[in-house]
């Protein structure tokens, strides 16, 4: 899950068979490079105005702005939640600890439709808990909370269960209390997992179509998001306008991930 | 393992996995070589519950015997959209007629796929008001629908074909009032001014209405009907004027004759029946009783064809109405943000 800290060099130790490289570039290029040409391709091909036009008109402006509104949200919401419940597992012991540890990472296995019924009947006109939230923006941030919950947590638990309890018993020796302590000692080494756990639970919540599809209520400028709209352009076969908005997302997601990667570069070159 | 056998054994895992990535893409082309007695239907989701019927007693006809079916049932575009891109299909049976021109420009099937009796179409339906019971906002007309504090369920009309057949109605029955094109648009932005969601396809709003939002669903006369048979709390009320459904049904260029055999089948009074009784308003004229037998309570609002509507037909209407850049849906969507944007 900590795909985006990177070690800076090579690791010395088992060498790779010498294929590896080549195995991994092809692996890599027919998987992930090969489609996403294609969609670069696909989107210029109306030419610069239309691609333009596509991305800055009223309905695709407003469509975007909520998405990344609302992934921005979540992703500081996680940012705060996932730490506390990594620490939780990893730092206190009750009950029940392995089966909370396991439940963590069922959004990832449950298909998204069905993540979108379950909170629809939860939260919906027949709410059996009286809350009914369904069909407005609230929903959509509901929706990407739960799609998105295990990436801080799995990026924070390993560094945090690696962290040396040590640092934190020489500062509360040395007469630092606990917050102090969790300030200046725990959470500077925590930052970097924090924030490409972030950074994936962004890139994951700006994508995300399964759930926000039947949560939202979809009406333009007001709950339709992002891959929606890009739906909606593919239903009416207007194509460039549909990869032209894809470009868009993933350009910005690329940056995020690009930046959380460089901070996390300069603060390691900072530790060591 | 020593060096030389890993390197070995993580190329041959390249080969292999490179090899099944290119079966995997081929697979739909070796499967139509011999496709005598076998055939690929693709349709819209809504007629599946008719094909578990139609298929079997086909099967008991001469010219079905032995004959095998795989059946694809989705959203009309997005099945429109797979056989153009190459999923193999013998029949292909949408929701609207766009869905078919998209293969006649893809050379999949014939330009002349609509010259018989019935013009391509196969069944037809028509949109109704799906209310809750016992229809407490007294909806009984399309004036209805456009009075303050009533919410209506409609999917999106740029992602479903459902959707367009709705405003089509709609837009349809104010001009059969007397009204003028412009006041025709008019009521259509005062109608999703009321419509607080608009899901991606017709199945998912019937989902939204039965679960609980929305006072009125603009709904397929077929989909209502199985909704209500299944048990929904849900009622149906027709309005004075509404629009006929048609759904074409065509075999593409590279159709069995057993495929062909299949479509000419389903126009016989054996078949037709059966579409009546899952829900469908026959197209051959002898059988009509047979969805008077089947739902004695359905009601007979005065038609309209897409063609009365617009004498141009799906082809004028898809750019006047759903272009996705500059239509009258199009501004009408836009003209929703100004006043409910949140």
């Amino acid at each position: 899950m900590t795909t985006v800290a990177l070690p800076r060099r090579r690791a010395s130790g088992a060498a790779l068979p010498s294929a590896a490289p080549g195995v991994a570039i092809t692996y890599l290029s027919v998987i992930v490079l090969l489609p996403l040409a294609a969609l670069l391709w696909q989107s210029q091909k109306g030419g610069a105005d239309a691609f333009w036009q596509a991305v800055s008109s009223p309905d695709a402006a407003a469509a975007l702005e909520l998405t990344l509104g609302a992934a921005l949200l979540v992703a500081l919401n996680n940012a705060v939640f996932g730490t506390l419940i990594a620490w939780m597992i990893v730092r206190d012991s009750f009950p029940g600890k392995g089966i909370v540890n396991s439940l963590i990472d069922l959004p990832f296995a449950l298909p998204t439709v069905v993540a979108g019924l379950t909170l629809l009947t939860l939260y919906g006109p027949y709410s059996p808990i009286g809350l009914n939230i369904t069909y407005t923006r609230t929903a959509v941030v509901l929706a990407l909370l739960f799609e998105t919950l295990p990436f801080v947590i799995r990026s924070v638990q390993p560094v945090l269960l690696e962290l040396d309890r040590e640092m934190e018993e020489a500062a509360a020796s040395l007469g630092a209390r606990g917050h102090v302590v969790f300030r200046r000692i725990v959470l500077p080494n925590l930052l970097p997992a924090i924030l490409s756990g972030m950074a994936l639970a962004f890139a994951r919540a700006v994508g995300e179509y399964g759930s926000v599809v039947m949560l939202s209520g979809n009406v333009p400028f007001s709950t339709e998001v992002a891959s929606v709209h890009i739906y909606s352009q593919i239903q009416s076969d207007y194509v460039t306008g549909a990869t032209a908005m894809s470009i868009v997302l993933l350009a910005i997601s690329l940056a995020v991930l690009l930046s959380i990667s460089a901070l996390h570069r300069r603060s390691s070159k900072h530790v060591h | 393992m020593n060096r030389v056998q890993v390197r070995i054994a993580a190329a041959g895992a390249v080969v292999l996995s490179l090899a099944a990535l290119a079966v995997g893409c081929g697979g739909g082309s070796t499967a139509d070589a011999e496709s005598q007695g076998k055939i690929d239907l693709v349709a819209y989701s809504t007629p599946e519950t008719s094909y578990a019927k139609l298929i079997p007693a086909f099967n008991q006809t001469s010219a079905g015997k032995g004959v095998t079916f795989t059946q694809s049932y989705g959203a009309s575009g997005d099945q429109s959209r797979a056989v153009a891109a190459g999923q193999a299909a013998d029949v292909v049976h949408f929701a609207l007629e766009p869905d078919i021109a998209r293969l006649v420009d893809a050379k999949l099937v014939s330009p002349n796929w609509d010259q018989n009796q019935y013009n391509g179409i196969v069944a037809n339906t028509e949109v109704v008001f799906v209310v809750r019971k016992g229809n407490p906002k007294h909806i009984t007309s399309w004036d209805d629908l456009v009075k303050p504090g009533v919410e209506v369920i409609t999917p999106n009309p740029f992602t479903s074909g459902g959707a367009r057949w709705n405003i089509m109605a709609a837009y349809g029955a104010e001009l059969k009032e007397g009204k003028t094109p412009a006041q025709a648009q008019r009521y259509l932005s005062d109608l999703f001014h009321n419509v607080p969601v608009q899901d991606d396809k017709a199945s998912a709003a019937l989902q939204t209405f039965t679960g609980g939002k929305g006072d009125v669903l603009l709904a397929y006369e077929q989909d209502a009907l199985l909704a209500q048979e299944s048990g929904a709390d849900i009622q149906l009320v027709y309005p004075p004027q509404t629009i006929e459904i048609q759904t074409p049904i065509a075999t593409t260029t590279k159709a069995s004759s057993s495929a062909k055999a299949f479509v000419k089948w389903l126009y016989t009074d054996q078949a037709q029946t059966i579409l009546a009784e899952t829900g469908y308003r026959p197209v051959v004229s002898s059988d009509e009783s047979a969805f008077a037998r089947a739902f004695p309570d359905a009601g007979n609002p005065t038609l309209f064809t897409i063609d009365d509507v617009d004498p141009g037909g799906w082809d004028d209407v898809m750019t006047t109405f759903f272009d996705p850049e500059n239509s009258i849906m199009q501004k009408i969507e836009g003209s929703i943000g100004v006043s409910t944007s949140s």
